[in-house]
């Protein structure tokens, strides 16, 4: 996922202790709501299950809890406030009440802005709340079993190793490597 | 006295392993000593059947994980999946006077459930370059040596590869090799006719089993080797030497048993037995026998010589040359170079093979001459991207999702392994004011790679992107992700061999001149790195001693 990701590690050296967030609120019902629906957005349902159904937004909250630096774990709650405020200010209502062309539109909107903020950032500026949610989801998803055995091929154990097949253009990727 | 044993082995590592086999095969009652706790075959590879979906942060790692592990944290190796191969840091430090990577595995089996299983024998353009080069001291061996030995434990651990006839590689005794994919097998096609056999791309030579072996099921391509392999499929302690060793009936293993030092008897001048300190109580026993194996890995063998210091010897049994705890060496690698392979889209592989390609050495061979000694090799391997290849692009939504849960383009990346020379300076002694929980005194380390590993970097990194382009692949960029000594997890020297009591610290039987009924055969004993993975050394270095220990034993010469 271009390298390591977010909040794993201290970007800044000498970084000092931040004061503890209250993460808590993650778990709160509206906000596990909240992320399963962004979740769902970024990866939504196609022929195979979407990000609400593998729970992504429970996913997200425990990993912003036990993965996540402090400074990270503040951006990423701050994110959830900031996306409900841009909501407002564009359709006069909160993400959960928008529809799902609006919350498409707005997400994609703030992945451009990702990708224009990943252009000019430097490494001592803070993460983007919105590259947390995505690549959390990403990682989510496409780790979970329905993201294994349903968007992609899982076989626990191969047996044998063949190292060339054919392959043809909506394949499926196997899940490991 | 039930303290008593014909053998004690000191670490249940590779080396340990093959020293306990050999040595209850041979008929002595042996007990190995191993300082972490008990790890079983198969029922102690509790993440071995796991899931991607079963592990709770899908392995990633938590901020408890990198607080308890400063030291681990630093490369791959810390992982969720099998944190339970680790040392604790905590319990366990050592000084960084230079920063070192110090990845240790204290448990039954050592690192010899986690290490990378890349097997290859030593040429004797590697046993005779430090005599040629005027570097440190010779090797008092030379392939002809070691080469039965090397055939001996190839036979019982299982080498996959190909036979090449390489001088500078000598060929194994193979099981079957594994299979190159599509874009290697075209690639190496490319650089084997480029450089006309100079430099050649081989498929690696790897501890799994192609084929069932010895009562071992054959690999199953799963890629989970580093979790323990249910299946025994790679070469293990548990898989391998344990159970060769349990089945003689003389074998006694006792986990939990920190050897705090060897004792020594200055009357016979040989030594006695050992000391052990409880992990678990702290309590302190004795155990007595003819002939001790230090296979407690290169720096905690030199941990427990320094430890074993009497007014006979007071900077530790085997000190007498000055050369204890010095000449401390690994591979230097993270060089390399990656591109692209294109016109491959309608190709794709079945199961996940451990193991990659392999470009054995060709600097300062056959006639090369560079501005620096010696050489490397490169590891690598082509795949098709995964669905991590994706972050930044500027869209969402259920296409995007369709099209990463397809495999992305072919890559193909190429990483040295490079020699690091022998320095005298580059040493761990005992640090005299920091202990561990044991309150036992720690290792202070202080090592570089200097400017012979510097100027070899240059090439490691140019010669991958010259290959890669010969080879027609695109976008090659070569990379240098910076390296710290230790973070190859070949640590070598520190008790060298030698021809001389003056310069070394074993003779050419791995026996501590000091103390003749001692033998140190993992890495500590090596005089030079050579660029290839050093473990089949240690194995073969290592059978070979105990036939030379029990031979003598039978002389009454030791």
């Amino acid at each position: 996922m271009g390298g390591t990701l977010v909040g794993m590690e201290y970007m800044m050296s000498g970084c000092k202790s931040a004061p503890a967030v209250n993460v808590n609120v993650l778990f709160e019902k509206n906000n596990i709501k909240l992320l399963d629906e962004v979740g769902d957005t970024i990866l939504p349902a196609t022929q195979t299950p979407g990000s609400k159904d593998v729970q992504i937004g429970s996913f997200m909250a425990l990993m912003v809890r036990d993965c996540y630096v402090a400074d990270d774990q503040q951006i990423f709650i701050n994110g959830i406030a900031k996306l409900n405020d841009e909501c407002r200010q564009k359709y006069n209502k909160g993400f959960l009440d928008c529809s799902k062309s609006q919350r498409t539109e707005l997400l994609n909107e703030l992945n451009k802005e990702l990708y224009v903020f990943r252009k000019i950032r430097t490494i001592y500026e803070p993460n983007h709340y919105f590259r947390m949610m995505k690549e959390l989801t990403l990682l989510g998803y496409f780790t979970s079993e329905d993201g294994c055995t349903k968007a992609m091929r899982y076989d626990p154990v191969p047996g044998r190793f063949d190292g060339c097949i054919p392959y043809k253009k909506g394949d499926k990727a196997w899940a490991t490597s | 006295m039930t303290n008593t044993y014909d053998a004690i082995v000191i670490g249940s590592g590779i080396s340990g392993g093959w020293a306990a086999k050999e040595l209850t095969e041979r008929g002595l009652k042996t007990i190995m000593l191993e300082r972490g706790k008990n790890i079983e075959h198969i029922s102690g590879y509790v993440n071995a059947n796991k899931a991607p979906w079963e592990f709770k942060y899908r392995l990633s790692r938590s901020q408890q994980m990198l607080n308890d592990h400063p030291v681990l944290k630093r490369d791959y190796v810390l992982s969720e999946a099998n944190l339970y191969y680790w040392v604790n840091e905590k319990e366990s430090p050592y000084k960084e006077v230079k920063p070192f990577d110090w990845f240790r595995g204290y448990q039954v089996g050592g690192r010899s459930l986690t290490w990378g299983r890349q097997s290859y024998r030593w040429s004797d353009f590697d046993f005779e370059a430090n005599a040629k080069d005027g570097i440190a001291i010779d090797w008092p061996i030379r392939y002809a040596d070691i080469a039965p030995w090397y055939g001996y434990v190839e036979k019982f651990a299982g080498i996959s590869g190909s036979k090449e006839s390489l001088p500078q590689l000598p060929d194994s005794e193979f099981l079957p090799a594994m299979e190159m994919n599509c874009v290697e097998k075209d690639v190496a096609a490319r650089i084997n006719k480029q450089y006309k056999d100079l430099r050649k791309m081989i498929i690696g030579r790897v501890a799994n089993i192609t084929v069932p072996h010895n009562n071992r099921t054959n690999c199953q391509y799963r890629n989970k080797c580093a979790l323990g392999c249910p299946f025994g499929a790679y070469f293990s302690t548990q898989s391998s030497t344990l159970p060769a060793a349990m089945a003689t009936g003389n074998l006694t293993l006792r986990p939990f048993s920190i050897v705090t030092k060897i004792i020594y008897d200055k009357d016979t001048k040989k030594a006695k037995g050992v000391e052990v300190l409880d992990a678990e109580t702290n309590q302190t026993y004795e155990y007595y026998a003819k002939v001790v194996f230090v296979c407690a890995s290169t720096l905690n063998s030199a941990w427990v010589l320094m430890n074993s210091a009497t007014d006979v010897w007071p900077e530790g049994l085997g000190s007498s040359s000055g050369e204890l705890g010095h000449n401390l060496m690994d591979h230097h690698f993270k060089c390399g170079a990656n591109g692209e392979p294109e016109g491959y889209d309608d190709k794709y592989y079945f199961g996940r093979r451990a193991n990659g390609i392999y470009i054995p050495r060709f600097r300062n061979l056959f006639g090369d001459k560079r501005d620096y000694l010696r050489g490397f090799g490169y590891q690598g391997r082509a795949s098709r991207e995964g669905w991590s290849r994706e972050i930044a692009e500027m869209n969402i939504g259920g296409e995007f999702k369709d099209a990463l849960a397809e495999p992305g383009k072919w890559t193909m990346g190429l990483t040295a392994f490079g020699e690091t020379l022998p320095y005298h300076d580059n040493k761990t002694y005992l640090d005299k004011d920091k202990k561990d929980k044991w309150g036992l005194p720690i290792l202070a380390i202080s090592a570089e790679i200097k400017d012979n590993e510097h100027k070899m970097r240059v090439d490691m990194m140019q010669d991958a992107k010259e290959m890669l382009e010969t080879a027609g692949l695109k976008n090659v960029t070569t990379f240098d992700s910076g390296y710290t000594l230790g973070a190859g997890i070949h640590e070598m020297g520190t008790a060298r061999m030698g021809h001389d009591p003056k310069t070394s610290v074993l003779n050419k039987w791995n026996q501590v001149w000091d103390a003749q009924n001692v033998f140190v055969t993992d890495g500590s004993c090596m005089v030079s790195a050579a660029c290839v993975n050093p473990s089949l050394t240690y194995m073969a270095l290592t059978a070979r001693a105990v036939d030379h220990a029990v031979n003598e034993l039978k002389k009454n010469n030791i």
